[in-house]
């Protein structure tokens, strides 16, 4: 292949453009680099806040419980409050108090434990059963996540009127149709629905079925909940079918259940309330009483304990490397030691603890005192070097007119230096405070993954951190654990970029021209 | 009186008593020395200031009763358990040292609640009152022994004071010799990481069901948590994949942000654009972590399922398994861009701006200038800043905790599960451990592994970064 010869200047031209060419190609790598670092940030923020909002906000059980009757004299147990939700939710449900499965099925709505707080506080007020109690009680994880989504996705479609219901041998009901031909445009239309096989809840006058099969003019159903309609007779009202999102084998929760939020929804007995327990309650096993309150506490006495060991040693540390030390093999194998220890891997510091503090000390396991001595050392250097740095942007001059004043050595630099030097030390020693609140290996490792189910009174009582919870509640199996998971996030987050500006509004408002 | 003292929580009573004392000595060794300096001729000068004097008093007196508590704090706790156990009766000391353990640590801690009322075992109330009884005449004698510590160091240190005493040197001397010691924290630190890793190893490697140190290294099969099988070669080879994976991301990225950040971006995108960059570094781990399982792994597994349903792949492809190495290495690069970044342009910075101006007078382009003549003067400091965040991507734990897997294999499909080493050191020390299982400790023999070639690397990059550092200063 041979090309025209080009004319020098055409030459030139040509490999100008190239190179042109190769200069906005390499800028825009840089430009792409940058777009992808940023748009990362923003989709990891993005998907965390937006899995956490289902979180903030849950579905309670608004009661109104009569005195429940004591087991014991003077003691109100958890079973003797439990007897008396469920008698209260029989009372919504009369037509089902024969039917035993159904009873299960509706005293799964909630949890056992989550009258818990209703025992303290009637522990606390002795009277408060003297009359009716209306209380809200967490709804379970499964039908609040139910309520939450799915249950967008239910369809509604009219069937036609009713004819005569009638309950065969097996206790089934058979439903014919009224109306002309109502019953076989549904058939067809529920033949014709994408994906068959999913569950259909018929409502007749205030009674709900389960649709068990179809044939012609009659319905075979199942019933779940409300009032019976009169058997035998012309019933001639509007029938509804409800068609769910999934098989009830793929979900959680139960048809009859649905029909049962459904109801007390519409009795105003389930109401979505914001979460509080997120941040009033302590661990437990069950999603809907899970709060983070007890780590909250517990990473407070961490930090607690990180700050009053690392940030004192941190900072006299610095100022004895920096003002004080002679060199000399000793200081620099200091300085080589404390530059290599701010790379170590944060597990490593974990290993640390266990084999000394735990094995040899035989200090206890779990609690904070000792996972805020591990963060202490793991975020020293970082204090140190941090704090080096402000002590040498102090001019020389103000030691030297110290020290030609009369002052001692250690007047001149506690004196002078080191408040002038404070701004630079505290942004970071914040910067290393926030690390040490975010970090998780280390107190994996010395046992403060355990389950806690009390906030921690003091940093010797067992105690979970914010970031531990995370990783805890993460491998939890239910679905619930993990918008629970996410909200946790935005609340480390959320401190973590208050620990931030606070260091950047410091920074700003003592920077003083030097 | 002596069992309430041994059940009181006295950590306050202690440092309060010393507090004032220290008070009281300034304030005496102030008024003192103060007295003698009436008079303005020379003779009557001091050699240092009335209040150094009376710092010096107060150092000289809790100085020693602070280092009798300190004695007491380390040895009393084994004296007192070693008091108990000699008067225990001999039917259970019979039972072995084990039992008698036991027995006294329940006591200790029965103790240590503050019951009010006994439990009914004749033996174990005794003890329950006898442990108190003990402790609290081991706080009195130390109470005793540090007042009398305490007035010795007083009345030695007011025999001191005169007009001509340096007090001012001695305070100097010991404020220096405290900051040597907050100073001396971080050797101590490195000593006890260096010690207990080794002696963990050394006894990992002479247990019965330990392996040998070859085997260790070189083996290939490990399955630490059901059986005995040690060979650690599958973790190493799974840490490496997933670093060079997360190097594939941040390396380009950082670099190409760098680059872009201090060669062409306005100083109002700098501004705005390095502290964004930063705030990747500043995320805590374990949200990284969460996001790799939630988000990425999902797609990874989708994107292996999309790739074996092609026409032209087996359906065996890719293992495309729910966590993979894949996700865990690409968070773990977005997680590391801003280390190589903010180092790498800190290197691209140092290079001098003559070098820069020499280039675009030649007629470079701005992309010439940067490949041909920054880039290669660079090229130490960013081979130090990948250096150091590769040390980074080894040591990253909750990653690879929660969105790679606990399968010990060796493969390089990317979608399937592989262990690393931190994984297994966390899975082998979270919940029960008794420091005297192979399995426990293996875990110590990986972590001295890691520290070994993160220090190796921290020390090559350092030691680059500083060389290149002298050259251009």
């Amino acid at each position: 292949m041979t090309k025209p010869a080009l004319s020098p200047e055409a030459f030139a031209e040509q490999r100008l453009r190239k190179r042109h060419a190769a200069e906005r190609r390499f800028k825009l790598y840089g430009q792409l680099a940058i777009a992808i670092a940023i748009g990362f940030l923003a989709i990891l923020l993005v998907s965390i806040s937006s899995k956490a909002l289902g979180a903030f906000s849950r579905h309670m059980l608004v009661l109104t419980i009569d005195q429940p009757q004591l087991s014991q004299q003077s003691d109100l147990a958890v079973s003797d409050l439990n007897l008396a939700v469920r008698d209260t939710l029989l009372g919504e449900f009369p037509e089902i108090s024969v039917d035993r499965p159904a009873r299960i099925e509706l005293f799964g709505l909630t949890t056992r434990l989550a009258v818990l707080p209703l025992t303290e506080e009637a522990a606390q007020t002795p009277n408060m059963f003297d009359a009716p109690v209306q209380t809200r009680l967490a709804l379970s994880d499964d039908l609040d996540l139910y309520l939450k989504n799915d249950i967008k996705r239910h369809q509604r479609v009219e069937v036609g009127r009713a004819g005569r219901l009638a309950q065969d041998t097996s206790g089934m009901f058979r439903l014919t149709d009224a109306g002309p031909d109502g019953f076989i445009e549904f058939q067809d239309f529920v033949e014709a629905l994408p994906e068959p096989g999913t569950d259909i809840l018929i409502s007749l006058s205030g009674a709900w079925f389960e649709l068990l099969a179809a044939s012609g003019a009659t319905l075979e159903l199942r019933h779940l909940a409300g009032p019976l309609p009169n058997l035998g007779e012309q019933n001639a009202s509007e029938i509804e079918a409800t068609l769910l999102p999934a098989a009830s084998e793929n979900r959680k929760v139960t048809n009859r259940q649905i029909v049962f939020a459904m109801m007390l929804q519409e009795r105003g007995m389930i109401q979505k309330r914001f979460n509080q327990s997120l941040f009033k309650n302590s661990d437990s096993t069950y999603p809907e009483l899970a709060g983070a309150a007890a780590a909250l506490i517990g990473s407070m006495f961490t930090m607690l304990i990180t700050a009053l060991f690392a940030i004192p040693v941190g900072i006299l540390a610095a100022v004895y490397l920096e003002e004080f030390a002679k060199k000399s093999i000793l200081t620099n194998v200091i300085e080589v030691n404390i530059n290599n220890l701010a790379a170590v891997p944060s597990i490593i510091f974990g290993l640390l603890g266990a084999a000394v503090f735990l094995n040899t000390f035989g200090l206890p396991r779990s609690v904070p005192l000792v996972g805020g001595l591990v963060l202490g050392l793991l975020v020293l250097p970082t204090i140190i070097i941090a704090s080096r740095a402000a002590l040498q942007s102090v001019p020389p001059s103000v030691r030297d007119a110290a020290l030609g004043l009369g002052a001692s050595h250690s007047q001149a630099v506690f004196h002078h230096v080191l408040p002038l030097a404070a701004p630079g030390i505290l942004t970071g020693a914040i910067i290393a405070m926030a690390r040490a609140l975010g970090e998780t290996a280390p107190l994996l490792l010395i046992g403060m993954v355990a389950f806690i189910s009390e906030v921690p009174r003091s940093p010797s009582d067992e105690a979970t951190v914010l970031p531990v919870l995370i990783y805890k509640w993460f491998s939890g199996a239910e679905r619930a654990w993990e918008p629970m998971t996410a909200a946790v996030i935005i609340m480390l987050l959320t401190i973590l970029v208050g620990m931030n500006l606070v260091a950047i509004l410091l920074r700003r408002r003592f920077e003083r021209r030097l | 009186m002596l069992q309430t003292l041994g059940y009181l929580p006295i950590g306050w009573l202690v440092i309060a008593p010393l507090a004032a004392a220290a008070f009281v000595a300034f304030y005496f060794g102030r008024q003192q020395v103060g007295a003698l300096a009436i008079g303005p001729t020379f003779s009557t000068r001091l050699n240092s200031q009335p209040n150094f004097h009376g710092y010096f008093l107060a150092i000289a007196t809790i100085l020693p009763a602070a280092l009798v508590f300190l004695i007491y704090l380390i040895f009393a706790d084994g004296q007192v358990r070693n008091n108990l156990i000699s008067e225990l009766p001999d039917y259970l000391i019979a039972r072995g040292t084990e039992q008698v353990d036991f027995f006294v640590s329940r006591v200790v801690e029965y103790a240590q609640s503050r019951p009010s009322e006994p439990t009914g075992n004749l033996l174990f109330d005794e003890s329950v009152e006898r442990f108190s009884v003990l402790k609290g005449s081991a706080r009195l004698s130390a109470i005793f022994l540090a007042t009398l510590a305490g007035a010795a160091g007083f009345f030695f240190g007011r025999r001191q004071l005169s007009r001509q005493f340096p007090a001012r040197s001695y305070v100097e001397l010991c404020i220096t010799s405290g900051l040597f010691v907050c100073a001396a924290i971080a050797v101590v630190t490195t000593a006890g990481i260096v010690l207990s890793l080794v002696f963990e190893t050394v006894r990992f490697f002479s247990l019965p069901d330990g392996p040998s140190i070859f085997e260790f290294l070189f083996g290939t099969d490990w399955n630490a948590q059901t059986g005995a099988n040690f060979g650690a070669v599958p973790l190493f080879f799974g840490t490496l994949m997933i670093a060079f994976l997360a190097m594939l991301v941040a390396v380009p990225i950082g670099l190409f942000a760098a680059i872009y950040l201090s060669e062409y971006a306005s100083p109002q995108f700098r501004a705005w654009v390095k502290p964004i960059l930063e705030l990747l570094a500043g995320i805590p781990t374990v949200v990284y972590g969460f996001f790799a399982a939630t988000l990425i792994a999902p797609l990874v597994r989708d994107f292996a399922q999309w790739v074996n349903a092609l026409p032209f792949t087996s359906d065996t492809l890719l293992a495309a398994q729910p966590t993979s190495a894949l996700a865990a290495g690409l968070v773990m690069g977005v997680m590391i861009i801003p280390f190589v970044s903010s180092l790498s342009d800190d290197v691209i910075n140092a290079v001098p701006q003559s070098l820069r101006d020499g280039a675009l007078a030649m007629g470079a382009t701005k992309s010439e200038m940067i490949k041909q003549v920054i880039l290669p003067a660079a090229l130490p400091g960013i081979i130090a800043a990948i250096l150091l965040a590769v040390s980074r991507a080894i040591g990253e734990t909750m990653i690879v905790v929660m969105a790679a897997g606990g399968r010990a294999l060796i493969t390089f499909d990317p979608t399937s599960d592989i262990t690393t080493v931190t994984y297994q050191i966390v899975a082998l020390l979270t919940g029960d451990t008794a420091f005297d299982s192979a399995r426990t400790v293996s875990a110590f023999a990986l972590g001295f592994v890691l520290f070994g070639v993160t220090l190796f690397f921290n020390i090559i990059a350092l030691r680059v970064v500083q060389r290149y550092r002298e050259a251009y200063d």
